[in-house]
């Protein structure tokens, strides 16, 4: 309460210097900060009790989600209702719908480009959104230029945002996680800054207009058939991606990434290449981004600087720490709640980030493992017999 | 001549500044290894504190002498307090966490303050007013050094003096120093290893606070913006300087306050904050270490 005091009851305006004392706030931030204080307590014992318990004996016990996920009569299911819900949304509910559902699945994408880089490898990019606007632009330009469709950028775009992966990641290999974060973010700045000081190549601050929609076979569809082509493409994207990091996590380099995240030198002493594995892990996460990119220009028909800015990387980290990182279920359920919730909470839209600092810290403090925590498969012996089963 | 030593004391001011800053991170960091994100934002809330202040001042008519020593004062006290509770909230919990937990977790800080910042107050710019008078026996060389830049120096220094003195020669400081080396045996040989946290990070924040009432005295302009680029780049100062050191944290700013004010001089003034970040990754690559800095093996 006293550390609230005068940032929130006084506002000064210094230009007719005038002070304005805001009294009725201070009730407001006593109370409130007196219930969470409460709460915080609470959860710290809470979780203090949740350790010890732990500690006494392993339990058995999964977490709920990770009972529904593996329990084949509920999933199966509830995996067909919501293909069925996916396949005729844009019929059932109006274009303004669609296409709030277009920008999360874009956010799905971005969090499961972002999760091969935090959550499997464990580096920490807070650049991501440099790959993302790369993408953007590739196809606003090569457009604009040479007037190439969007069925040709979309790979080009790709291949760019592995490229720039790689030019970035090849010199902070080295670093330790934290310096990496801060390289990773200078990065994102430096390409935003570029986008927006180098007039000549990409119009500056003002952005690249008029950027065509997907075509349909060479036809030029209506706005509103346009939309709901568009997050076809989205949906069929985001299955594919889905593919291709499950395939990813059991493979030989996705097991590398998670080796490597556990422990680097222990890795490097069996014998796997950690400059290699790193770099691909970033060429990896950056082509998702490069790919979502593309949408998001095909999508809004617009491009400029200020859609890139750092806090976009810091939502897709929210993205991916409130899913759980590492999950993929997790990070389709976090950008789904993160993106979907503020959107029809229009009310409280300037708490909005607030609110996902708090999580941000709460998730870390009390959840680190995210809303669906994702299980690590282990060999468990049974007694006896010797031999391992997988779990 | 005069306007490369224009710029020369441009980036001595700017970089002192910098060093401000980035004493509350090199300190941090030397002792529970974290990036502190939030840095920044409590060297913003230094700068609105002290705005407030100020203007409740000037309302009750003191003078400006005063009323800059009394805004400095309350800035400092209320931002150590600040960083305090960051330390417990998000920080302490999080002790024995991985690296990328407290990580994520102060980043998260950082927005929220920012955004709380932000609502409780305004999000344009605010006008600073400009405290610090000008002394008459500057005149003569008023368009190399303005006497705002020498008084931003002398504070510079004096804290500088101040806090070495602290960790050189005092109990606490003894302690400081035992607890970044090895945590577990500083607190076998009976020191509280949190309180010595605690007062590093208030520490920190106080020389962040004055900081930010001194350049927004300086500039004369405020947003809840500022304290993300000057936390970025007081960083990138304590990074250059080798993280962890103090000298090396005064020498980095200093080093990357003349970057950027004799390339934005001679350059570009678009690029000013591309140089800082290019700066930080040809660092890092060159010597991860920093200037100043030892090169630690990792051990298993």
């Amino acid at each position: 309460m006293f550390l609230t005091f005068p940032i929130m009851v006084i506002r000064v305006n210094t230009i007719e210097n005038v002070v304005e004392w805001r009294w009725n706030n201070l009730y407001m931030v006593g109370i409130g900060s007196f219930a969470l204080s409460m709460v915080w307590r609470y959860m710290l014992k809470r979780k203090e009790r949740g350790g010890k318990k732990a500690d006494n004996g392993p339990s058995d016990a999964k977490p709920l989600a990770q009972k529904i996920l593996e329990n084949r009569k509920i999933s199966v299911p509830v995996v067909v209702a919501v293909c069925i819900i996916v396949m005729f949304f844009p019929f059932v509910f109006s274009m303004y719908q669609t296409s709030i559902l277009i920008t999360a699945l874009t956010y799905v994408m971005l969090g499961l480009g972002l999760n091969i880089v935090i959550g499997l490898a464990g580096l920490l990019d807070l650049g991501y959104v440099a790959f993302y606007a790369v993408g953007a632009y590739s196809y606003a330009l090569l457009n604009y230029h040479f007037g190439l469709g969007f069925w040709t950028v979309l790979p080009i775009a790709a291949g760019l945002g592995a490229m720039f992966g790689i030019l970035l990641g090849y010199p902070v290999l080295r670093l330790r996680g934290d310096y990496l974060a801060i390289v990773t973010l200078g990065f994102g700045e430096i390409i935003r800054l570029i986008l927006e000081n180098w007039n000549e190549f990409s119009f500056g601050p003002s952005g690249i207009a008029n950027i065509p929609r997907p075509s349909f076979f060479g036809m030029n569809l209506s706005v509103h058939s346009a939309t709901i082509y568009t997050y076809y493409i989205m949906v069929g994207l985001c299955i594919f991606t889905i593919f291709v990091v499950n395939r990813l996590q059991d493979s030989r380099i996705g097991r590398a990434w998670i080796a490597l995240r556990e422990d680097e030198i222990a890795c490097q002493a069996m014998g796997i290449d950690k400059a290699k594995t790193k770099l691909t892990a970033f060429a990896l996460g950056a082509t998702w981004a490069g790919m979502a990119g593309v949408l998001f220009a095909a999508k809004t028909t617009f491009v400029n600087p200020a859609s890139f800015t750092i806090w976009e990387s810091v939502i897709i980290l929210c993205v991916v720490v409130l899913g759980g990182m590492g999950s993929v279920v997790g990070v389709i359920m976090g950008a789904l709640v993160l993106i979907l919730l503020p959107e029809y909470l229009r009310a409280f839209s300037e708490y909005r980030m607030l609110i996902f600092g708090a999580v941000l810290v709460t998730m870390m403090v009390f959840r680190p493992g995210g809303l669906i925590t994702n299980v690590r498969r282990r060999y468990k012996f049974e007694g006896g017999e010797g031999g391992g089963r997988k779990e | 001549m005069e306007y490369f030593l224009e710029l020369f004391f441009g980036g001595l001011t700017r970089g002192s500044i910098y060093a401000l800053i980035a004493l509350g991170y090199t300190m941090v960091y030397g002792i529970i290894e974290l990036i502190n994100f939030a840095h920044g934002e409590i060297y913003m809330i230094g700068a609105f504190i002290g705005l407030i202040v100020a203007s409740v001042l000037t309302l009750l008519g003191l003078n400006h002498i005063a009323i800059i020593v009394i805004a400095s004062i309350v800035a400092v006290i209320y931002s150590s307090a600040y960083g305090f509770t960051i330390e417990k909230i998000a920080y302490k919990p999080l002790r024995n966490a991985p690296r990328l937990s407290a990580l994520i977790s102060a980043i998260g800080m950082s927005l929220f303050l920012q955004n709380y910042v932000l609502i409780a107050q305004t999000s344009d710019f605010l006008p600073f007013p400009s405290l610090i008078p000008d002394f008459e026996f500057m005149e003569p060389i008023a368009h190399i050094i303005s006497s705002q830049e020498l008084v931003i120096l002398i504070c510079t220094a004096v804290v500088m003096i101040l806090l070495t003195y602290l960790i050189k020669f005092t109990r606490t400081g003894k302690a400081m120093r035992a607890t970044s080396q090895d945590k577990q045996m500083a607190a076998l040989v009976g020191i509280d290893v949190n309180r010595v946290i605690s007062v590093t990070f208030v520490v920190g924040s106080a020389t962040a606070a004055l900081g930010g009432v001194l350049i927004a005295s300086h500039i004369g302009m405020i947003n809840f913006y500022i304290g993300f680029i000057a936390g970025i780049k007081a960083f990138v100062a304590a990074v250059l300087g080798g993280i962890g050191s103090i000298p090396g944290a005064v020498l980095g700013s200093f080093v990357l306050g003349w970057t950027e004010s004799f390339a934005t001089g001679y350059i570009s003034s678009d690029y000013e904050d591309v140089f800082a970040f290019l700066f930080l990754v040809f660092i890092l690559i060159f010597r991860p270490a920093g200037i100043l800095g030892r090169s630690e093996n990792q051990k298993v």
